[in-house]
């Protein structure tokens, strides 16, 4: 949108600020599950926001798509739904198209109107270039130039809802109860210093990445620096954005596996590193001393999912809580363990991970009765 | 000729508390004390005070005082004191004036116009007595992305990187300009803090070769001391291709100060005048710094990071990305406030910008190219406290060099008569009998103290921002602002006005 600055960062603060409750829920054995446990998980956290935002993104979501893009878009005027359309038909081929279902909620005013797409890339593609960096660049040119219109999911077989409320009624507002994944991330939000707008609430998404985040990153105005280097101008101003798009360039530019990235985000400190063997030692001086600007300092707790993978990490000193519940193939990720007991009580484990080091679940490597939080974690300390 | 020139400042003894002692005597350089016998009395010429403070600090009875000479002119904002005795001096001699130490006119200093954040609510602070804290920089050069094989093997082999637990360097003063006294000084503080030193152009003493692993050496274009086991014991090579003192033109060492030793480890004939060239005379472009630049790295396998010296200059931002384009690992920015052991005065007082500015517009011309993470920012010139270092950190240097706080540490009082050779705290000269003022044992002490005390105070700074790692701080503007600055400044600083 062009007003995304002015509606997101109103006073134009360093960045918007916000705290929030985050819950993560995935059936690593990929198995999919209705939302009804996640919306209730995240709805016992309700005192954790207030109001302002909150969301969800589902992963396992249009199978009946799976090959496609699936664009959600929020309109402000039907006028900007007309200009977005002819444009993806100029760029896509576009297969399917309908507005999401909605429902009347007693608490959700004033929404706009939220469509999605499915879409193939086509050979409007310069022929040099990546599906997914084509993906990237419409998604960023619809939201920088076209004014009332933002797409906020983008990803294929996946989707994120999110809005102005607190999460358990953007779930009633968009009929949550009925879709399935096998992967759900929630987000319920605190700012402080914007007055809730749409766009902002978690996940952010591009392509199928989402991230939800509670905290504050203090190092945000270097990171920020750091990533325009490569091309990411975050436009939004929020910190969580910076997550987003330094998991992006991190895995899917430089193609480093998660477990490195999480050493990157919340990296080890320097008197860690000095007692490590000589090679992991090698490594981790290597990975801080080129992407130090990529720490992210300050409190944080995120939750990072894409397809096949549910990634929990909090900063190097754990300033905002995480807990880890594993039952059967079940993982869950959530701010407070009591949200997870709600909808689990017989956790098989329980734990709180330390500062800095990633929580995994992955189809890949689908969990078995019971996980230690040690082997998870083994891979390169 | 009877010199016009009047008394900078006043010298008054107590006769009831003087007893005698002659410490005054002895300890005073440009024999202003003396000894009376006639009247059986200790006297003092103050024409001849420079406001070293040499003999009042070591006076045992404390019955000195020097004060400014309350000699009145008649107003003249134009025609203040010190231009009309620059007059009578170049009446008097015909000469260029020479001074020491840096610029000490009264352009802005941007670091006073400068405030750091904090954390409150929304985020904590970081207590660094309770927790890690940490400052540990590696200057040099840095590709823009690891690679990995899939068994998470390193592919990515790194330039060489030298490690700095604290971010602060003590900047190239020769020796020559200063002693071996303070040259050993320095190496073994900066040893011990874990940090890096510069010979300066001066070449490097052989009795301090054990501790070149923190020695950065000077190649300028005098070539003074350059040879091969030079560049071999050092950790870092560093071209100097100008200094902040005194930009567009060559070191100057007059000829008194090169004593035998000096003489010895610059390779020049004894009690001549070391006058660098103004420039590099292999360097009369970029090009020609990537040669010299590459022969250094040649010369040293490859094994250490070159770094370029260049004062703060009106482009400095063009060819800052030049130099990195060109292979520097290191650039360093040497900005108006750079001190110097022998300079013309005019050239100090009016050549040059304000190093704050230099550093924005450099550290934000080189993301813009997508270069920055080619070559570390060292900057210098005026650094006096932790608070600038932390400002400095935030607008985007990897680390500062200092020159003036390290010898005020090692009792510096900034009289500016560094190019008299007759500084009586013993640092800027070679004469034996004043250098021997300055005890290694003792100048190594004051000075890692110096770096111990300012290393604490950046990590309060970096834990009241919620920060626990110095890279986190590091070009992040965000966590300045801008007070009493127009918008002009404030754009080139890349930082919003307090209360924004």
């Amino acid at each position: 949108m062009k007003e995304l600055e002015r509606i997101q960062n109103p006073y134009n603060d360093d960045k918007a600020i916000d705290a929030c409750s985050i819950f993560g829920a995935m059936d690593t054995s990929g198995k999919r599950f209705s939302g009804k446990g996640v919306i209730r998980a995240i709805a016992n956290m309700h005192d954790r926001g207030n109001g302002l935002g909150g969301g969800f993104a589902i992963y396992g979501l249009y199978p009946e798509y799976a090959d496609l893009y699936a664009f959600h878009i929020m309109y402000l005027s039907q006028k900007g739904k007309e200009d977005v359309e002819a444009f993806l038909k100029e760029k896509f081929r576009l297969t399917h198209a309908e507005e999401v279902p909605t429902q009347p909620t007693p608490k959700i005013t004033n929404p706009p109107l939220v469509w999605r797409y499915f879409l193939e890339v086509g050979p409007q593609k310069p022929e040099e270039e990546a599906d997914d960096d084509y993906v990237v660049e419409r998604v960023m040119e619809i939201n920088t130039k076209f004014p009332d219109a933002f797409v906020f999911s983008s990803g294929k077989d996946m989707g994120v809802f999110k809005g102005v409320g607190y999460p358990e009624e953007i779930a009633e507002y968009f009929c949550l109860e009925q879709y399935e994944g096998y992967l759900w991330t929630a987000h319920g939000r605190f700012p402080t210093n914007t007055p809730g707008w749409w766009g902002g609430a978690h996940p952010f998404c591009i392509l199928d990445w989402t991230v939800v985040h509670n905290g504050e990153i203090s190092s945000y105005g270097i990171n920020r620096r750091y990533l325009e280097q490569f091309g990411y101008h975050c436009t939004m101003q929020t910190d969580t954005e910076v997550v987003a798009y330094a998991v992006d360039l991190l895995m899917r530019k430089h193609n480093l596996p998660i477990e490195i990235v999480a050493k990157i985000l919340a990296s080890p400190l320097w008197s860690d590193i000095q007692r490590l063997p000589q090679r992991e030692q090698t490594l981790m001086r290597t990975l801080r001393q080129v992407y130090g600007s990529l720490l992210l300092n300050g409190p944080f707790t995120v939750i990072i999912a894409h397809h096949g993978e549910m990634i929990g990490l909090t900063d190097r000193i754990r300033l905002r809580p995480l807990t880890v519940g594993a039952k059967g193939s079940m993982l869950y990720l959530s701010s407070e363990e009591s949200a997870i007991r709600l909808i689990c009580p017989d956790l098989d484990e329980a734990w709180i991970p330390a500062g800095g080091e990633p929580v995994v679940g992955s189809l890949k490597a689908p969990l078995k009765t019971p996980v230690a939080a040690k082997e998870m974690v083994s891979h390169v300390d | 000729m009877k010199t016009y020139l009047p008394p900078k400042f006043l010298v008054e003894r107590d006769q009831d508390k003087c007893i005698k002692c002659e410490v005054c005597v002895n300890q005073c350089s440009f024999d202003n004390h003396y000894y009376d016998a006639e009247d059986d009395e200790m006297k003092t010429r103050t024409e001849g005070c420079v406001g070293c403070h040499r003999c009042v600090t070591f006076c045992p009875t404390g019955a000195l005082t020097v004060r400014r000479n309350p000699l009145e002119y008649r107003d003249n904002y134009n025609w203040r004191p010190e231009y009309i005795e620059d007059i009578i001096k170049q009446a008097e001699t015909g000469g260029v004036l020479l001074t020491g130490m840096g610029n000490d006119k009264g352009q802005r200093i941007y670091w006073d116009h400068l405030v750091l954040n904090a954390s409150q609510v929304t985020n904590p602070s970081i207590d660094p007595l309770r927790e890690p804290m940490e400052l540990t920089t590696y200057l040099g050069r840095k590709p823009d992305r690891v690679e990995l094989d899939t068994d998470l093997n390193l592919q990515t082999e790194l330039a060489p990187q030298v490690k700095l637990e604290v971010p602060v360097m003590f900047a190239a003063m020769s020796y020559g300009a200063v002693s071996l006294n303070v040259h050993e000084s320095l190496a073994r503080a900066a040893t011990e803090a874990g940090t890096l030193w510069n010979t300066g152009e001066g070449g490097l003493h052989p009795k301090l070769y054990k501790y070149g692993n923190n020695t950065i050496v000077q190649v300028a274009s005098g070539r003074f001391g350059v040879h091969p086991e030079y560049l071999e014991v050092a950790r870092v090579v560093e071209i100097k291709i100008g200094q902040g003192a005194k930009p567009g033109i060559g070191g100057h060492l007059p000829g008194e100060k090169v004593s035998a030793e000096v003489s010895a480890t610059r390779m020049i004939p004894q009690g001549t005048d070391a006058l660098s060239p103004a420039p590099q005379h292999d360097i009369y472009s970029i090009e020609d710094l990537a040669q010299l630049v590459y022969a250094l790295k040649e010369a040293t396998h490859y094994t250490k990071p070159v770094s370029v010296k260049i004062a703060a200059v009106h482009n400095s931002a063009a060819i800052a990305s030049g130099m990195v384009r060109a292979g520097a690992d290191i650039i360093v920015l040497d900005g108006l406030r750079g001190a110097t052991g022998a300079a013309p005065k005019v050239i100090r007082d009016n050549v040059g910008i304000p190093i704050e500015l230099a550093l924005a517009s450099v550290d934000t011309r080189l993301r813009q190219e997508g270069i920055r993470n080619r070559a570390s920012i060292v900057v210098s010139g005026g650094i006096r406290n932790s608070g600038d270092v932390a400002k400095a950190i935030a607008l985007g240097a990897d680390a500062v060099y200092i020159g003036t706080a390290a010898l005020i540490a090692l009792g510096c009082r900034l009289c500016q008569q560094c190019h008299t050779g007759k500084c009586a705290w013993g640092i800027c000269t070679t004469d034996l009998f004043l250098s021997k003022r300055v005890n290694p044992d003792i100048g190594a002490r004051r000075l890692a103290n110096l770096l111990r005390g300012w290393s604490l105070e950046l990590k309060d700074m970096l834990g009241g921002m919620g920060i626990n790692a110095l890279e986190s701080l590091r070009g992040n503007r965000l966590h300045l602002r801008g007070v009493g600055l127009t918008e002009t400044e404030l754009k080139i600083l890349g930082v919003k006005m307090a209360g924004e």
